[in-house]
């Protein structure tokens, strides 16, 4: 065990409906989607047509740019539905179930006996390549290039996210497999954070052949780009894999059984989730598949992922490819009096001493989608260092990425970051500015500046 | 309540683009989100946001001012009471003078401040920034209360306008609107900002005219009228210390009373919305070169005197720790603070032709907080390529 890194700048935020650690119903799909938007800058290339039929495990997509990367449909059934929005632009490929799943057959495979190239061979035709990101920028990573190293955060401090240990237990034994995979394509090797906190009540620490990180902290310090951050910086010209224990668990799963098999257990969290507890179900799946978690899907939202960057995907919506959450949330579209002149707020939660939340800090608040306020120019600015525990500029790179200005960009730190380092930065934003759309943007320019 | 609202949602589209009154669009917003937390949810980005915003953090800083401004309302009666000899007048006719004299203060900052962003916000197409707010408030508390208003409605139309609004509105401007309304005031009508008179309510008046408010028996024998900066000495100010920390001196109308000032600071530091950083190196700079001073000869106060002198503590409090026109990164906020303190007492102790340095300090330093940002984060950021390139 190394050096425990501790991190004081974060924030955990107090939202309540967090899942019962149960499996409240195990899903039988009906209809499933692989979503090309899953993955950013992805030009997808339709392998299917409507009617065709698939198994769990066949290419659906192929990456345009490097065709070698597949994308699989994750049951077996029917192609039922090819979704595409303006300029026909790919979204979904929808696919009608099979009642009784059948998968491609990959073939077991001992991972000490193979190549690297072999295991890469092995990820890329099964189409778990894509599990697999880069940094910087965090796309899907070049099956060409030598990562620097690879890093797996093994614990998660995201609002109400699903516990690893909970639903990835049983996993160990395929996670240790991939951990032994993956090693072989890098020759930094595979660094694991775990929390400090939780050192020993976790499995995970029983993984070999990697380099164990603590860290403690609130949210984000389970954050894998923080880690990488207080490990080894990522400077210009590098590269880094990242991949998350779920990813890991099927990659497992692959070289132990032959299968692709990205079945999952999800937890259907949130205020407005009825219950909440765990599924188990595929990426892809329905939110009508999760119907008994609300009464009626009117004034929802419906999160694949966390409340800070998960993907409002709406009641007819379907999980994503890297997501084990479901967050179930009401729309704030309604007036409140005089709320920011009153002196107590009691419902609602503010990190800053403005209000008196801080006097009950063990309080969980129904939050909603409301803005609470209006957009502004940057005022405050130590509000956002105070929860992002990198050695950044946050507000500096923020206006660097806004004036396109792709040297300042470099020198405050592009590489580093990606949308959910900053998800909290926004939220405790009183500007109300949209500061992952920012770096988002910010990505998108050095992507198509500097690739 | 929901009938207010059904009232608002029935005059709402008169007020949209293409309705009657669509011009005033930015105006009907403003006291539609004054009244109520609009109905907007989160479109991009994290779904659930903080219930903190702007209007919050400006409205903790005018509470903050609020003892200052009690305190002023009452003083500014006081002095007149004392400068008149009025010994029959009771705390009630000392308030209701300051109202007189403060209130007016107040309405001409406020209409002519708040009615030039209204209009910028309405030709740029932008909500109306809550910033003003607090410059408004600001403002009638750092002039002399006898200031002509007309001199002060051109003061704040040249700060809101060439100060703020052409770098582009609240969190764009280079310099603190409200001192450079102050300085405005300053540098174009300077008898009007300094000398003896100006200090006390109805003295100028008085002496130009023969009449005040109420004249009483004419000023008192020995009145003087000056502020401690007028005589630094410690044969002047010593029996005069524990005045200068309740407040019951001339002075501009907010800016005498340690106490309500350090009543605000509380206020501002435990909510966090003011850097406590800058207020204590500010502090420091100060009494750094005020016992310079003292130990080389420039004056005969001990250093902690530059503190309750003047408007030290009121800039320190309020307007060096402008988060958009102060250092912005920590390290910075030590150098920037530190320097305006001393740089206040330099100009106060070093330079006869300004009995005052903290509004200059404050300016000066504005204009060059970017440049010590400049430096904190390239040294930063050097520091830390050293140390990845070690490890």
């Amino acid at each position: 065990m190394s050096n425990n890194i501790y991190l004081k700048q974060g924030l955990d935020i107090p939202i309540s409906g967090v899942a019962a650690q149960n499996t409240r119903k195990v899903i039988t799909p009906d209809v499933v989607a692989v979503k090309p938007t899953d993955f950013r800058g992805l030009v997808p290339k339709l392998l299917v047509r409507e009617g065709d039929r698939v198994l769990a495990g066949s290419p659906v997509l192929a990456d345009k740019m490097s065709q070698n990367i597949l994308f699989a449909s994750p049951v077996s059934g029917t192609v039922a539905e090819v979704v595409r929005g303006e300029k026909r632009k790919l979204l979904e490929v929808r696919i009608k179930a099979d009642e009784k799943q059948e998968y491609v057959d990959y073939g077991v495979k001992r991972v000490a006996d193979m190549s690297a190239e072999q295991i890469k061979e092995a990820l890329l035709t099964a189409g778990l390549w894509p599990a697999l990101t880069q940094r910087p920028y965090g796309i899907i990573a070049n099956p060409e290039v030598k990562p620097k190293a690879i890093f797996v955060s093994a614990f998660t401090t995201a609002p109400l996210a699903a516990s690893p240990e909970f639903t990835l237990q049983g996993d160990l034994a395929d996670i240790q497999t991939a951990v032994d995979a993956l090693g072989k394509l890098t020759d930094g090797g595979v660094h694991l954070s775990l929390n400090s906190a939780n050192y020993s009540g976790t499995p995970f620490h029983k993984l070999t052949n990697v380099i164990v990180h603590t860290f403690e902290g609130k949210h984000p310090a389970g954050n894998v780009g923080v880690q990488i951050h207080h490990i080894s910086p990522i400077r210009k010209g590098e590269t880094v894999w990242t991949v998350s224990l779920l990813m890991l668990a099927a990659i497992g799963k692959l070289f132990n059984t032959g299968k692709y098999d990205v079945r999952r257990k999800i937890a259907v969290t949130g205020p407005k989730a009825v219950n909440p507890a765990y599924v188990d179900g595929y990426p892809g799946i329905s939110m009508k598949d999760i119907k008994e978690f609300y009464e009626t899907p009117e004034n929802l939202r419906f999160i694949s992922g966390d409340v800070l960057t998960g993907t409002n995907i709406g009641a007819e919506g379907y999980l994503g490819f890297f997501d084990n959450q479901v967050t179930i949330l009401e729309e704030g579209n309604k007036y409140e009096l005089l709320g920011w002149a009153k002196p107590f707020r009691p419902g609602q939660f503010s990190s800053s001493r403005t209000y008196f939340s801080w006097l009950t800090p063990k309080k969980k608040y129904d939050m909603d989608t409301n803005l609470h306020g209006g957009p502004r120019a940057f005022v405050l600015n130590d509000v956002y260092s105070k929860v992002l525990p990198m050695e950044l500029y946050p507000v500096y790179l923020l206006k660097a990425c806004l004036a396109n200005d792709i040297d300042k960009m470099e020198k405050f730190g592009i590489y580093e970051v990606l949308e959910e380092d900053f998800a909290l930065c926004e939220y405790v934003c009183p500007s109300k500015i949209d500061i992952q759309q920012i770096i988002t943007d910010g990505i998108a320019l050095m992507l198509k500046e500097m690739c | 309540m929901s009938g207010l609202r059904n009232f608002v949602d029935k005059i709402k589209p008169t007020f949209e683009k293409g309705g009657k009154l669509g011009f005033l669009h930015s105006t009907f917003d403003a006291f539609e989100t004054f009244l109520f937390v609009p109905n907007t949810v989160t479109r991009k980005g994290a779904h659930v946001r903080d219930c903190v915003d702007l209007k919050r953090v400006m409205i903790m800083v005018v509470l903050a001012l609020v003892p200052a401004m009690l305190f002023g309302i009452w003083n500014v009666g006081y002095q007149h009471k004392l400068a008149f000899g009025l010994a029959d007048w009771g705390f009630w006719n000392i308030v209701l003078y300051g109202l007189v004299k403060v209130l007016p203060l107040y309405i001409v900052a406020y209409l002519v401040g708040l009615g030039i962003e209204f209009v910028s916000a309405q030709i740029q197409g932008h909500e109306v920034n809550e910033g003003y707010l607090v410059s408004g408030m600001l403002i009638p508390l750092i002039v002399p209360v006898d200031v002509p208003l007309w001199m002060l409605a051109i003061a704040v139309a040249f700060a809101v306008i060439i100060g703020k609004e052409v770098f582009g509105g609240t969190g764009m401007n280079i310099w603190n609107p409200a001192l450079l309304t102050r300085a405005f005031l300053f540098f174009s009508y300077p008898s009007k900002m300094s000398g003896s008179t100006v200090w006390t309510g109805g003295v100028e008046r008085f002496v130009n005219e023969g009449v005040a408010f109420q004249a009483g028996n004419g000023l008192v024998d020995g009145f003087s009228g000056a502020t401690p900066l007028a005589d630094p000495t410690l044969a002047n100010l010593q029996p005069k210390l524990w005045d200068m920390i309740v407040g019951t001196i001339p002075g501009s109308v907010g800016e005498t009373s340690v106490i309500a000032i350090l009543l605000g600071a509380i206020l501002l530091i435990w909510t966090g919305v003011a850097s406590w950083k800058i207020m204590v190196s500010s502090v420091l700079g100060g009494l750094a070169i005020g016992y310079l001073g003292y130990a080389v000869g420039a004056t005969d106060l001990p250093g902690y005197y530059q503190l309750v002198m003047g408007g030290f503590l009121f800039g320190t409090v309020f307007m060096a720790t402008d988060p958009v026109t102060s250092a912005q990164t920590e390290c910075g906020k030590w150098i920037y603070g530190f320097l305006v303190g001393a740089l206040a007492v330099t100009v106060r102790l070093w330079n006869p032709g300004y009995p005052e340095g903290m509004m200059l300090a404050i300016l000066l330093m504005n204009t060059f907080a970017p440049l010590i940002d400049h430096y904190v984060i390239e040294g930063s950021i050097k520091r830390r390529a050293k140390k990845v390139k070690i490890a």
